[in-house]
């Protein structure tokens, strides 16, 4: 073993002093001949006859050079460092090929490692947490939209499972803005996460400083204290280290900063994707917080040995054994799955969709550098045949040309790394998106790995087609295809037109998927969604703790409303505490006398609003009345309902006016649309808004304002104004409705956008082909054409063959693609909206952009023939 | 058939190389040639280039080593000689070529 590491380390080390021991091989050489010929001349030859045998007996000097270095060196390395030099040379010298080439390589290989990039931080890097495999996500079946879990059922589930080593929770139900920071500095809405004591350990994170909760911190009414995220210590306290121990005013009351999180651990970019935490809290695991019903999201460590399989079974037991314990509690079915399923599996269809998609891409490039390689290697033909004339064998001409489109990839790979870099960096960027780690995305040791394979596969493969054409070039072609002939060998011009082929047809298929989802983001931006984004803004105005009492809450909502709507530019107020698009809970409800069998009975999403909130939103109000100020705690209790309730509850009947169950019996006085609260997607299901002034069962209440200017502007105003009542009111939450609907719709934005610039990118790659390969048919032609104008065709009749050559290889290329996106559309249905797989006016769409491009790409080249000079062609040699 | 020079087998040259050092001690490039041509009755054909390849392949391995020096009629030259690893490696390289003779000259005698 030794022997054989001594060998390859002298191997190596005569292949970098390869002129030093060449010179001792000849200074040898010399010392020998000088031997043989004293030993010649000893024998009693003549001092010519014996310098004449002695060079017969050494050989040549050159032979031995060869065999020297094959015996001391690395042969294998010597090839390559040759093809390389001469690759080097040859590439300089066609310096706009390989620019072009380059970019194309560059271009594809930066879009396959940018996707790479995201599908990696996504779905492949485990999860910034230790041991991440073992987490388990476990929701409650029994609870929808928001699969949250009771306090109670949890210390149940939490203190008999044999399978977990522990079960931490936090919060479902935190809304945007939930924490008013006062004191030092500019007031401000924080974003607070309330954790179980146990969260942080059973993620497996630490503090940077400080410590977690102690037990004393979890009970209810504890001592008030927080730790902050790294990502807002670091903007609020400039990094502050002294910040641990210092108090802070949260809600008006002071509270104790105890620890700072790592920069690594992100909670927002994993469980809120698009929106920030800057502050965890503790949740009190108590009978006060069991009362607020489903309230957590639960998350498991797998103890050694234990799968979620059989995890998943005891649970379903225990879900069983609890609920027939407390029939006082909601109901509970347990559901587990692994955390990263929870994290991402959503975007895994269209992350697939998009590896798809860049897939395509790639072949797309690889048949147009291989056509390029083929019309250069076309050129080339006189240099191969005297290579292989000079003893250049098959397999070192197919290498040399192996080597040529590799080192041409990793060139590209190079420019597609920067591109990627940059990629990577926009999309980590990328504000409000609703995309987990999305932050996080970045070009890692994988990716730059994945960037080499991709380069080396990608010069391999638009490197074989060109390579093996060399050989038979050198052989035969270069010998009768010389000067004056007609036109290249069949062969070869087949394999360049089933290249365009493929290309068209692959970019088809681009076409088609990204048409299809552009129509269907187009669909989900027309929908209905029950209220109007444009002109409406929305801010936190929670009444401060100094507003006690329903009658002094009342009066602070209607000044704040009074001194909204005195503000120039604002329309409409009104007041609510929950935005759509930003979260919902949902409740039982039935009508007066409707007996429901036990968990049949309809739900409907509450809405906690003021009177004014519906014009203020642009909800319209179907029949009935709106809220008004005169709604309150001593007149009848009141509530509206939207349509899709009325008619659940009270089918074929007139709704106005009718009893409903809800806080011991509330009438109904009005009807509304329907609102799409949970996505644009999916339908709305039963709403119902309760005046804010009949119940204290809300956790925000949001200023809604529609406004005639741009909302945006108003911000400062509004602050302005609102600080008449409340000084300490923090103004950085102001945002807009519209806002909202872009950060719901912005998965489906992101892949829509990536898919149309993949697209975009293959339709021009597509047409550069096919207009090389008629562009290049053409000047092959020269003469043919010369000939036939001599004989009287007219420009006409030239430009129409040419271009019907062209619109052919489309054609042929369109029919191949639309039958493949027929079938592979089938497979998008899981994304589409609003459009079928095979939505005719996409596939419309698709043929008729790729035949104008294919028209554009063959009418150039043909204007160019029509305007050959006969004389000049028939000529030219 | 006399006349005609025997090509050497794969791996032969390196065996004659060491036996020749070990039977002759130092010696050069040229010298080693003519001897191996000697012993062999000028059996074997020899390419001077292949001596000096074997050469570098059994110094790399260290099984020789090299150094100039002047010859008996006071020319410069490069002489070999070979090392303890490489005898111990000529030994059981002649054990191996021993065995292989036997067999063989046993399989052809039948």
């Amino acid at each position: 073993m030794t022997d054989l590491l001594r060998e390859i380390f002298a191997r190596f080390r005569s292949f970098f002093r390869k002129r030093e021991m060449d010179r001792d091989l000849e200074s040898e050489m010399a010392a020998d001949f000088d031997l043989a010929v004293d030993e010649n001349v000893r024998r009693g030859m003549s001092r010519e006859d014996a310098r004449r045998h002695a060079l017969i007996r050494l050989g040549g000097m050159e032979s031995a050079r060869e065999l020297h270095r094959e015996a001391r060196g690395l042969p294998v390395f010597d090839t390559l460092l040759q093809d390389l030099r001469y690759t080097f040379r040859n590439l300089r010298r066609d310096a706009g090929f390989t620019t072009f080439a380059i970019l194309i390589a560059g271009l594809g290989i930066g879009a396959s490692s940018t996707v790479f990039s995201v599908v990696n931080t996504l779905l492949i890097r485990p999860l910034p947490f230790s041991d991440p495999g073992r987490l388990v996500w476990i929701w409650n079946g029994k609870s929808t939209p928001d699969r949250a879990t009771q306090v109670g059922n949890f210390l149940d589930l939490r203190d008999h499972n044999k399978s977990f080593s522990d079960l931490g929770a936090y919060n479902a139900f935190t809304s945007v803005g939930g924490t008013k920071l006062t004191g030092d500095g500019e007031p401000e809405r924080l974003n607070s996460m309330p954790v179980s004591q146990n969260f942080f350990s059973v993620l497996g994170v630490q503090p940077q400083l400080g410590r977690l909760f102690n037990t004393d911190e979890c009970r209810w009414r504890g001592p008030k204290v927080v730790v902050l995220s790294y990502g807002f210590w670091k903007r609020r306290f400039n990094s502050n280290p002294g910040i641990v121990g210092r108090s802070v005013i949260l809600d008006d009351a002071p509270a104790t900063v105890i620890g700072v999180m790592p920069e690594s651990f992100n909670f927002a970019a994993v469980f809120a994707p698009g929106g920030r935490i800057d502050l965890f809290v503790p949740l009190p695991l108590t009978k006060e917080t069991d009362a607020s019903g489903n309230t957590l999201a639960v998350i498991g460590r797998l103890k050694p040995g234990a799968t979620i399989q059989s995890a998943q079974a005891e649970f379903s037991v225990l879900g069983k054994e609890i609920y027939a314990a407390h029939h006082e509690r909601n109901d509970i079915e347990p559901v587990l799955g692994p955390l990263d399923d929870h994290v991402s599996g959503q975007l895994r269809p269209a992350l697939f969709l998009l590896i798809c998609a860049v897939g395509v891409v790639m072949l797309i490039v690889c048949a147009n550098l291989s056509n390029l390689l083929l019309a250069r290697t076309a050129t080339r033909q006189k240099e191969m045949a005297i290579r292989a004339a000079l003893g250049a064998g098959r397999s070192r001409l197919i290498r040399q040309m192996l080597t040529e489109s590799i080192v041409l990839a990793c060139c590209g790979a190079v420019l597609g790394l920067i591109l990627a870099v940059t990629g990577t960096r926009i999309l980590a960027h990328l504000d409000g998106m609703n995309i987990p780690l999305l932050g996080s995305v970045q070009v890692d040791g994988n990716a730059i790995g994945f960037t080499l394979v991709i380069a080396v596969v990608t010069g391999l493969m638009f490197g074989l087609a060109p390579a093996f054409q060399v050989p038979a070039l050198a052989l035969h072609d270069s010998l009768k295809d010389s000067n004056r002939g007609s036109s290249e060998g069949k062969r070869h011009s087949w394999i360049r037109g089933a290249l365009v082929v493929s290309e068209i047809a692959f970019a088809c298929v681009l076409l088609v998927g990204a048409g299809l989802l552009i129509r269907s983001f187009l669909r989900v931006l027309d929908v209905n969604m029950g209220f109007q984004p444009q002109r409406a803004a929305a801010m936190r105005i929670d009444p401060s703790s100094q507003y006690s009492t329903p009658a002094q809450r009342s009066a602070y909502f209607r000044e704040a409303l009074r001194l909204a709507k005195s503000v120039p530019g604002i329309e409409a107020a009104g007041l609510t505490d929950v935005l759509p698009l930003d979260g919902d809970r949902n409740w039982g409800v039935s009508g007066k006398g409707q007996v429901y069998p036990e968990g049949q009975g309809p739900e409907a999403y509450v809405r906690i609003v003021s009177d004014g909130y519906l014009r203020a939103m642009g909800i319209p109000l179907r029949a009935g009345r709106d809220f008004t100020e005169r709604d309150t705690p001593s007149s009848e209790q009141v509530i509206i309902v939207n349509e899709t309730l009325a008619r659940m509850l009270w089918p074929g009947e007139n709704p106005i006016g009718q009893m409903m169950t809800q806080d011991g019996g509330r009438r109904v006085v009005g009807v509304v649309g329907d609102v799409r609260h949970l996505a644009l997607e999916s339908g709305s299901g039963g709403e119902m808004y309760l005046p804010i002034r009949q119940t204290g069962d809300y956790s925000a209440v949001y200023l809604v304002v529609r406004t005639t200017l741009p909302p945006s502007g108003l911000a400062a105003a509004v602050r302005a104004s609102l600080r008449q009542i409340d000084p300490n009111l923090p103004g950085n939450d102001f945002r807009t409705v519209q806002q909202l609907v872009d950060r719901s719709v912005s998965p489906r934005r992101f892949v829509v956008l990536l898919l149309a610039g993949f697209s975009g990118f293959a339709l021009i790659l597509a047409s550069l082909g096919i207009y090389g390969v008629i562009s290049y048919s053409v000047s092959q032609r020269t003469q043919e054409i010369g000939i036939r104008m001599a004989l009287g065709a007219s420009a006409r009749t030239l430009q129409a063959g040419i271009l019907g050559q062209t619109l052919g290889l489309a054609g042929i290329g369109m029919m191949v693609g639309g039958v493949a996106s027929w079938m592979l559309a089938r497979t998008l249905s899981g994304l589409l909206f609003g459009v079928t797989s095979t939505d005719p006016v996409t596939f419309v769409a698709m043929l008729a952009m790729i035949t104008g491009v294919a028209g554009l790409a063959g009418y150039l080249p043909a204007r160019r023939a029509s305007r050959i000079d006969p004389m000049v062609a028939l000529r030219a040699s | 058939m006399p006349g005609q020079k025997l090509d050497l087998l794969q791996g032969t040259l390196d065996v004659m190389v060491l036996q020749t050092l070990a039977s002759l001690g130092s010696l050069h490039g040229y010298g080693i040639a003519r001897r191996i041509e000697q012993v062999s009755g000028d059996q074997v054909l020899l390419n001077q280039g292949t001596i000096y390849a074997s050469l570098v392949r059994l110094q790399q391995r260290g099984w020789i080593s090299a150094e100039w020096g002047t010859s008996d009629n006071n020319r410069k030259a490069k002489f070999y000689s070979i090392t303890k690893k490489g005898r111990s490696q000529l030994a059981a390289d002649a054990a191996h070529w021993r065995r292989l003779a036997d067999v063989m000259g046993r399989v052809l005698a039948t």
